[in-house]
């Protein structure tokens, strides 16, 4: 067995990644790698299922069976694979224009469904792929390509839709806290059901110096002024919690039915049906 | 004192564990990062951890 965790997990023919310095990407990949080791996740029974953009490239640097799927989509094609051997651990890396814009609905579909899937999204409030355009995170009133005089358009919490769509386990992690992050994302794979995780990230090229927030360090020691948590946020109020960012579990339940348990059940009574 | 692993071939110089090193073991180069004070290396891995291009690694022995 290999000794160093990067030789074991990446393959190194694809490295160095090809993402810009200092993008958040890399440190949501170590943090998935460490808690992917730390679990001792079976490399040939753990799938990652990948959409499009800048987060959906980390699959091809994962020394495991991965699937880079169509934009928007990765949700669906994880259903596919889940539901044909549910005894696979199925992970989803996405970003938040894949997850919540182009397979928004897919999104919401599988939390109301609470298939056990992984959703890992790598949140830098932008789409940094195609140049900087607005997505559906990017904080109201943030300069970015399609909004030079701020982004005018509300943005979703991924964590508050998620978890009323019937997702059951439901934790906002960041960059900036990358042990908090592997803690949260291995119990996330370890849930029964679907569970996500929205993982505040930056992205310094595009979204960093369209708003001034300065170089990929000052962007990441700037993270310490607005993260909060869960615990800290109880006791603030609305105005307070302006441009703050609330980290931590909001949901962790074990009371609604996995899918393909349903399935499993619809499948034997209708065997049971049949013979009489 | 840490063993202070860095892959060359693989840092893009972003700065991140230069800004977030609490004792100023790292610097930059033109290029890549490299170790400027070994001696102040706490072994925190704060570095380690907040490298988006796997390139850091502390070792888990004193030297």
């Amino acid at each position: 067995m290999k000794d160093n965790l990067y030789e074991k997990y990446l393959v190194d023919s694809a490295m160095p990644t090809m993402w810009c310095p200092g993008c958040g990407n890399g440190i949501v990949l170590q943090s998935i790698i460490r808690a992917v080791d730390e679990l001792g996740l079976d490399q040939d029974r753990t799938v990652f299922v990948s959409g499009i953009g800048c987060s959906s490239r980390a699959v091809n640097y994962l020394n495991f069976d991965c699937m880079h799927t169509n934009h928007g989509r990765a949700i669906a094609f994880a259903t596919g694979i889940k539901m044909s051997d549910p005894d696979l651990k199925v992970i989803v890396l996405t970003g938040d224009g894949d997850c919540a814009s182009i397979g928004g609905n897919h999104l919401i579909h599988a939390c109301r469904r609470n298939i056990d899937l992984t959703v890992i999204c790598m949140n830098n409030s932008n789409y940094g792929m195609t140049g900087g355009q607005f997505s559906p995170t990017t904080p109201l009133g943030s300069q970015t390509k399609t909004s030079v005089y701020g982004s005018y358009e509300p943005p979703f919490d991924l964590c508050e839709l998620t978890a009323s769509a019937g997702a059951t386990y439901v934790a906002r992690a960041a960059t900036y806290l990358p042990v908090q992050m592997k803690e949260m994302i291995k119990k996330a794979i370890m849930h029964h059901g679907l569970s996500f995780v929205d993982c505040a990230s930056d992205c310094p090229s595009l979204f960093g110096r369209l708003n001034r927030r300065g170089d990929a360090g000052q962007m990441m020691l700037g993270w310490k002024d607005r993260l909060v948590s869960v615990k800290q946020a109880e006791t603030m109020s609305r105005e307070d919690l302006e441009g703050k960012v609330v980290w931590g579990e909001f949901v962790n339940s074990s009371e609604r039915i996995e899918y393909t348990d349903v399935y499993r059940q619809n499948i034997a009574r209708a065997k049971e049906s049949v013979n009489g | 004192m840490k063993d202070i692993i860095i892959n060359t071939s693989w840092c893009k110089g972003c700065g991140i564990c230069v800004a977030l090193c609490p004792r100023n073991v790292l610097k930059l180069n033109e290029e890549t990062v490299e170790v400027a004070d070994n001696e102040s290396c706490i072994g925190c891995r704060q570095c380690e951890y907040h490298c988006p291009d796997f390139a850091i690694r502390i070792g888990e022995e004193d030297v």
